[in-house]
């Protein structure tokens, strides 16, 4: 989508056109202390397409993200998050994109003085674009730790849940506000495979009920082939392979390979598994592949 | 090159120290306000402190009168005890030591809750939630701390005063009406005035520097212990040094005045 050009330009809160870009980065560099976290960074998600990306640690995912979400300011290039440029966004302008997104930290970074209740309440009550009428928030509280399976914790505190429910309920916090767009930084890392795997599930989860964008980061290939290549049925309850006639799974999943902050492949599941290079087929091996 | 890091890195240390107190104290007229917040710091700051504030006022006015007692007693002056115990706590220790208690407990405080928050990525949390941290952490602390710290101070002067009545009716026997009366003779206007004005400065750098040193906080647990340390230390050092500004304010104005 060309910039400039009046069919570009979208109204602060209209919802993107089927084929807008929700997410795209044109030529972007980080650098802290003159140490470059990331370099000429270039790539689009579009609705409902996910995007994994891979890469050691170090590489720079986890910058990446926060760059999505405004909370890193660029050295040079643009971010556009549903068609506009938060490049020269003010904090308070970035509340109102930011509401449109969904991020779960790596720590979970939950608040420890809130309940879990509260936690999750918290975008409902303090994003202003979102306007949730008070005697709502309850409501979607519960229907978004039901989704993942922990309506029971509402009056806990963070402190007193496992490391794989503090990342459940960071999940519920993300997807709370309903957005289109979702980010997730390492979202089994440290876990047991039991637990990453409902993890992934969830995840898998959210984006096949609400068709929505997302953009995953992780060392673990397996975790991007979950997502490439399994759906959620709603009749059972369950992952099963996305096969057949009508399946865009794998087509719309994409990895992304991050290598010292550059951006040194991407492509589907197949090209990725055909790439010949010795620092993505570590990858790929990992996972026995 | 070397050289360059080391002039600019203090540079630019208070420079962000600045643009933190600006942002702080353009929040307290900005909505939203987080009442709640600045009512749970006044409690943690305010009757938290409040037993150490009172020991310390306590035996300071107690060792003030038993010091400056044996002094006036070479000019046979035992019974103006008084007057030099409440001016000095009033002007002086008063302020100072109610703000080092103050700076000891809750500047390490703020550094270290808002450090910790900062290490588990809770403040970018804030923020990718819709809340400014300045607005929700540091302007609540600031408020709650400027209007706690005069009070604390009020009750630590008061408390050191009648640390001096007891030492000076119990060990010198000076005569409690004369001590009183002391007390409320060599008490004036100016004195109460830089007795609160005093505090209330301290209180902003014992928030504005606590918070600061959380919210830059790096490097997991070891940054926040080096945060908290950082933030008692450099508030403590503002805090001598201020007063004796502040103190050189009043008395030149008092010479110029006389």
């Amino acid at each position: 989508m060309p910039r400039g050009t009046s069919s570009s330009v979208l109204l602060p809160d209209a919802p993107p056109p089927a084929s807008a870009g929700v997410l795209r980065f044109e030529h972007v560099s980080v650098a802290f202390d003159d140490v470059p976290a990331l370099q000429d960074v270039s790539f689009e998600v579009r609705q409902a397409e996910t995007r994994i990306i891979l890469g050691a640690a170090g590489s720079g995912k986890t910058v990446l993200l926060k760059t999505a979400l405004g909370l890193v300011q660029p050295q040079s290039g643009s971010v556009h998050v549903f068609g506009q440029d938060i490049t020269r966004m003010t904090e308070q302008q970035l509340f109102g994109i930011r509401s449109k997104l969904g991020m779960l930290f790596q720590e979970s970074a939950l608040f420890d003085s809130l309940t879990i209740e509260e936690n999750v309440a918290y975008p409902l009550v303090n994003q202003k674009a979102i306007q949730c009428p008070i005697e709502d928030v309850s409501k979607r509280v519960r229907e978004a730790l039901r989704f993942v399976e922990l309506e029971h914790t509402l009056s806990r505190f963070p402190s007193e849940l496992s490391g794989g429910m503090r990342r459940r309920v960071a999940i519920a916090r993300a997807v709370v506000t309903t957005p289109p767009l979702l980010l997730y930084d390492s979202p089994t890392a440290g876990l047991d495979p039991i637990t990453a795997h409902t993890i992934m599930a969830l995840i898998i989860k959210e984006r096949d009920l609400s068709k929505i964008a997302t953009l995953i980061v992780t060392h673990r290939y397996q975790d991007g082939a979950l997502m490439a290549n399994f759906r959620y049925n709603p009749d059972n309850g369950k992952l099963e392979p996305a096969r057949g006639v009508g399946n865009n799974i794998t087509r719309t999943t994409k990895f992304l390979v991050l290598r010292e902050g550059r951006l040194v492949f991407e492509g589907t599941q197949a090209e990725l598994e055909a790439s010949t290079d010795a620092y993505i087929s570590k990858f790929r091996k990992q996972s026995g592949g | 090159m070397a050289l360059l890091e080391v002039v600019t890195g203090p540079i630019l240390a208070v420079q962000e120290f600045y643009l933190l107190a600006g942002r702080a104290l353009r929040n307290m007229f900005r909505e939203p306000h987080y009442s709640d917040d600045i009512v749970l710091q006044m409690d943690n700051i305010g009757v938290g402190s409040l037993p150490i504030v009172v020991m310390t006022g306590f035996f300071s006015g107690a060792v003030m009168a038993l010091q400056l007692a044996r002094a006036l007693a070479q000019w046979g002056q035992t019974g103006k005890v008084g007057t030099a115990v409440s001016i000095t706590l009033v002007r002086e220790l008063g302020p100072a030591l109610t703000s080092l208690m103050v700076a000891g407990r809750n500047a390490s405080g703020m550094a270290s809750e808002i450090g910790s928050m900062k290490v588990t990525e809770q403040i970018d949390a804030m923020r990718a939630l819709g809340t400014d941290p300045i607005q929700k952490l540091v302007t609540p602390r600031l408020i709650a701390t400027c209007v706690v710290l005069p009070l604390l101070t009020i009750i630590a002067d008061f408390v050191g005063v009648f640390g001096g009545y007891v030492v000076a009716a119990g060990m010198l026997d000076v005569n409690g009406r004369q001590y009183w009366t002391s007390v409320w003779q060599a008490l004036g206007w100016d004195d109460v005035t830089q007795g609160l004005l005093k505090p209330f400065v301290f209180a902003f750098v014992i928030a504005l520097v606590g918070c600061y040193y959380g919210l830059r906080a790096s490097g997991g647990t070891q940054g926040v212990g080096r945060a908290t340390t950082q933030a008692m230390v450099a508030a403590s050092v503002l805090i001598f040094v201020l007063t004796f500004f502040l103190t050189r304010i009043f008395t030149s104005q008092l010479v110029s005045a006389s």
